[in-house]
């Protein structure tokens, strides 16, 4: 379980994240959805430590995220973030062993080996291994990423915004991956998406924040009705069911 | 495509080992004094020539072409820019301010001291100019360098101003233009620092790839980014004091050789870092070699080849980045 306790972050005058207080649980997929603004991708980054807070505590299983060693932290909890691609040309293969790092410390062992094989055999990037990486499409270098975190092999990866500029033929076939995570390895996936129709059809959980605090959490049947999304965004929401799934529209 | 890429990968450092061995030997014997292998057995004189002159010189040109290739890889690697090296981010001209000040303060001071020196005016200034171009709004990858050789002529000016009101400037301009024809042993064992320098990088060079790839990315893999972009800039000052104090600048060195090898082979510092130290050897080796050829029995500075050499390369890098070249 990831524990979030009365994490503030503020800019000035501005408070992104007030005080929150939340409980990641250690498997399933957990979405947490909202307004632009609403300090979503503040809260997954002040609990992934790549930002500090004003106040507050996060701990991973116990260890305290801020604290601890960085190494520690990373061999618990992975994050992707959509503007951490870089220039860099690097191979497919060279980015899916650097999740390997925090074990390994750059020298392969034959456990790193088979975790970076297998992580790319999963993402289906058998081909790719000696591709640079700026030379993918968008959703294969997306793809490539998540095999470096699933061969960093997290109990927890978090995700921010992953379907950014993705058709959606490859937005699906990503979160059909993330799921596949999530039921085949056990691993609890924390992802914040846009598109809560995603969100509705994918996740076990929705966290639903606005003006820097959580306002609705619960399983998609729960948040996804038109109140608890008015309450959320502001708008009016018509929720349908379809297959079984809760959809929402809200284009006109 | 995969193919021909690790096929060059493999092949690279062994086609550049093979480059420098060829120019070390050539460079062993040219020279005004007649040294070959039979004079060699059979004449102490040349024995003492090849020994107290030639052996310190190769050894000076392999070290200083290495370790400034390095540094540059290493600097442009950690700023995400291309175009960033010991040259055109202020380095150079900063570790050259340090030196005037080192022999301007203290009259008669050790090699050690001045290095030391040198090194604390080299990294001030390359954190400056790291620290100027964090704060900028534009990141435009020609303007970056640009910023940083506004920088060094902010510095170079500096010097030059108190070199002038102590009758320095002469001495200054020698000093700042790389020459090894003063090198003989006793006069470049601190050469072997900046070695002992690129070694430790080559130790830690997935910290700096990863650092390199930037703060989110290292810091998720649990490498600290703070230490090792210092670790990595100072390693880049260190390199160019002991370089610029021992033998001189030699511009342009830690710009071009780092761009063209990564261009073939990527950017993985662990892949790249041998390739690039062996292309800079052999490139101040060939430039040296060039130099005391060209209007034999005089000699041509190699700072001044390698800054021809390397200011047209880096134009044509420049003027070719429209492609794929130049993304950072």
């Amino acid at each position: 379980m990831i524990t979030i306790q009365d994490i503030t972050k503020s800019y000035g005058e501005a408070t992104v994240v007030d005080g929150v207080f939340l409980n990641l649980p250690d498997a399933g997929v957990t979405s947490i959805i909202g307004p632009n603004g609403a300090g979503k991708s503040t809260l997954l980054s002040i609990v992934s430590r790549i930002l500090g807070a004003d106040a507050g505590t996060v701990a991973v299983e116990g260890l305290d995220v801020f604290r601890s060693p960085s190494k520690d932290v990373a061999k618990k909890l992975s994050i992707l973030r959509q503007d951490q691609h870089t220039s860099a040309r690097i191979t497919v293969g060279e980015l899916v062993e650097f999740g390997r790092y925090p074990h390994s410390h750059g020298r392969l062992t034959p456990e790193c080996r088979a975790a970076v094989a297998s992580a790319i055999d999963y993402c289906d990037l058998g081909d790719l291994t000696e591709r640079p990486i700026h030379q993918l499409s968008g959703g294969q270098r997306q793809r490539a990423y998540v095999a470096m975190v699933l061969a960093q092999d997290t109990r927890y990866v978090l995700l921010d915004e992953p379907l950014n500029n993705l058709d959606m033929v490859h937005a699906t076939g990503l979160m059909r991956l993330l799921r596949g995570l999530a039921d085949t390895h056990g691993k609890s996936v924390v992802l914040v998406l846009h598109d809560i129709n995603y969100a509705s059809v994918y996740s076990d959980r929705i966290i639903a924040m606005r003006d820097g605090a959580v306002v609705q959490d619960g399983p998609p049947a729960r948040v996804m009705t038109p109140e608890a999304l008015e309450s959320v965004y502001g708008m009016a929401f018509h929720v349908h069911e379809l297959d079984g799934d809760r959809m929402a529209a809200y284009f006109r | 495509m995969s193919t021909p890429r690790s096929t060059v990968a493999a092949a690279a450092p062994w086609v550049a080992a093979a480059a420098v061995l060829v120019l070390a030997v050539v460079s062993l014997f040219v020279g005004v004094a007649d040294v070959n292998l039979g004079s060699l057995l059979t004449d102490p004189e040349a024995r003492e020539v090849f020994a107290l002159s030639r052996v310190p010189r190769t050894a000076a040109l392999l070290l200083a072409g290495s370790a400034l290739a390095v540094a540059g890889l290493i600097m442009q690697h950690l700023a995400r820019n291309r175009f960033v090296a010991p040259t055109t981010a202020g380095t150079i001209d900063a570790a050259g301010l340090g030196l005037l000040t080192a022999t301007v303060l203290f009259a008669g001071a050790s090699i050690m001291t001045k290095i030391t020196i040198a090194m604390v005016f080299a990294l001030a200034g390359t954190a400056l100019f790291i620290g100027i171009i964090q704060r900028i709004q534009f990141k435009d990858v020609i303007l970056v360098p640009l910023v940083g050789l506004l920088l060094g002529g902010v510095f170079s000016a500096i010097a030059e101003f108190f070199a002038y009101r102590h009758n320095l400037t002469q001495t200054m301009s020698v000093w700042m233009n790389g020459d090894f024809s003063g090198v003989i042993q006793g006069r470049y064992e601190t050469l072997w620092l900046a070695g002992a320098v690129v070694l430790v990088a080559y130790l830690f060079a997935n910290r700096f790839t990863a650092a390199g790839m930037g703060r989110e990315f290292a810091t998720n893999i649990g490498v600290d980014y703070r230490l090792w972009m210092s670790a990595g800039l100072t390693i880049a000052a260190m390199v160019t004091a002991v370089v610029v104090v021992t033998v001189g600048a030699i511009p342009f060195l830690g710009l071009i050789v780092p761009n063209i090898v990564t261009l073939m082979l990527g950017d993985n510092l662990r892949r790249v870092l041998p390739t690039t130290a062996l292309a800079g050897a052999a490139l101040v080796v060939l430039c040296d070699i060039l130099g005391r050829w060209l209007i034999h029995p005089y000699e041509i500075a190699v700072g001044t080849i390698v800054g021809v050499v390397g200011s047209a390369i880096f134009l044509v890098l420049v003027l070719r980045r429209s492609n794929r070249y130049a993304t950072a």
